[in-house]
């Protein structure tokens, strides 16, 4: 807790609290979407709400989900103090800033772009995860539950759009974790640079897919 | 070439500023940005009026003295050059020219351009030297440092504390500024013995003289005039997790 409290208490310290949190999220990313792919299974959902089942009543689950939790709220609580605290340091403004010649847009809006990420999670929370934990007598089934929430085009256009700016999230937060730890060796940039394509690209497009496939086959 | 120019002007550093416009008539292409004022000023006195005021000193590039915001860029729209080194052929005549100083909590404005910058100077107080003994001059070349190092510690030590790192940044952190000065010694064997004191030292004051923190956008390297590279704000971060876990 000694080297937590030093961590924190610092600027560059924060930066490690949220690349840290930051990939451990991005795993969980990995495992969410692994298992959802059993929703392409043609069985009528029960593969996934054997899934299901298994991941709201396993001990380890269940305590990874706390873990989870903790995890979320310390990226989004550093989150903000960081950028509360980044804010501050420049109260006047330019007159003229022409900000685009220097960095890319999703380098500046880590903020919008999670504050956005963050409302879709609260969404997302309340459509599957509150309603099979504790409404499980009035949702049985798990798969259904997602049909009926993506047989809705309004809702199914706040998920990729959620999901589009959680790509852009992550294309400047994987790669700036490594800066953060200090790793920034040539013969690493390929590496990260392949790994950052798989959490910013590939991960996002499987979560698309899933709203999508429901569109396509109601 | 004849020239809008939107400056801010401000009296003092409690008093509000704001944008006013002035002509900068027969301005040579090649003369520098420094001069260009250097002529403003030179009608403003003519005709009684207060002159613009900003930092300038060696003009050459290497003092790191003169530092302004021009059209939304810190050293102006060219790239590796301090505005000593900026000349008005660069600039068009049809596009007004927008001069402002930094913009940081950490960098007051004392007056017109002038802001105060001695936040950097206690950022190398606090860890920025390295301690040697007095005695006869050691011999040269007693210490072997590889070339690849040398080199590296020389590109970082080319910072010339100008702060465009500041200015350019949109947290205003003067990472690039600190981390040039934590790598330059954490690579040279004189540096080793303050290494973990002098890293965590350096931060301290950084965050203590309202800088931001780094959110590695990379802006900073993009605008720095000696073009320090963000590998060496890597570093940092690593001597200073060392540090912290020591």
């Amino acid at each position: 807790m000694g080297l937590f409290a030093t961590l924190y208490h610092s600027s560059v310290g924060k930066k490690f609290v949220m690349g840290l949190t930051g990939l451990f999220l991005c795993s969980f990313l990995v495992v969410h979407l692994s298992g959802n792919f059993l929703l392409f299974k043609h069985d009528g959902g029960a593969a996934f709400d054997a899934y299901g089942m298994f991941m709201s009543t396993n001990l380890f689950i269940r305590t990874m989900e706390i873990v989870l939790f903790a995890g979320f709220i310390l990226h989004l609580v550093t989150g903000t103090i960081t950028w509360l605290t980044n804010r501050g340091a420049r109260p006047e403004k330019y007159v003229r800033n022409d900000v685009s010649e220097n960095s890319t847009w999703m380098s500046r809006t880590m903020f919008l772009t999670g504050s956005i990420v963050f409302i879709f999670l609260v969404v997302h929370l309340r459509t599957f995860w509150v309603a099979s934990r504790f409404y499980a007598a009035e949702n049985p089934s798990m798969y259904q539950l997602v049909r009926a929430a993506f047989s809705d085009p309004v809702y199914c256009a706040f998920y990729i759009v959620a999901i589009a700016l959680l790509a852009f999230h992550l294309r400047h937060g994987f790669q700036s974790a490594f800066q953060t730890f200090g790793i920034k060796k040539q013969k690493y940039a390929p590496l990260i640079h392949l790994a950052g394509m798989v959490f910013w690209l590939l991960i996002p497009l499987g979560f698309i897919s899933m709203p999508v496939y429901f569109l396509i086959n109601p | 070439m004849n020239f809008t120019l939107k400056v801010w002007r401000q009296t003092s550093s409690a008093a509000q500023g704001k944008m006013v416009e002035y002509t900068a008539s027969n301005i040579s292409p090649d003369m520098s940005f420094l001069e260009m004022i250097d002529l403003v000023n030179l009608d403003l006195a003519r005709n009684g009026h207060d002159t613009i005021a900003f930092d300038h000193d060696c003009r050459e590039g290497i003092c790191g003295t003169c530092g302004m915001y021009i059209n939304g860029r810190a050293h102006g729209p060219a790239r590796g050059v301090a505005t000593c080194q900026l000349y008005m052929r660069s600039f068009k005549e049809s596009e007004p020219i927008t001069i402002e100083p930094w913009r940081a909590k950490a960098f007051p404005v004392i007056k017109d351009l002038v802001v105060d910058r001695s936040g950097l100077d206690r950022i190398i107080q606090a860890g920025g030297y390295v301690t040697v003994d007095t005695g006869g001059v050691p011999d040269g070349n007693v210490i072997p440092i590889p070339k690849v190092v040398a080199d590296e510690a020389f590109d970082a030590a080319a910072c010339i504390g100008c702060g465009a790192c500041v200015a350019a940044c949109k947290n205003s952190s003067a990472m690039l500024f600190l981390s040039a000065k934590v790598s330059q010694l954490a690579l040279l064997p004189q540096g080793k013995p303050e290494r973990e004191a002098r890293v965590l030292g350096m931060v301290a004051q950084m965050d203590a003289e309202g800088f931001g923190g780094c959110s590695n956008t990379l802006a900073c390297e993009a605008e720095c005039p000696k073009e320090i590279s963000v590998t060496h704000i890597a570093r940092l971060n690593r001597e200073f997790l060392a540090a912290s876990v020591k």
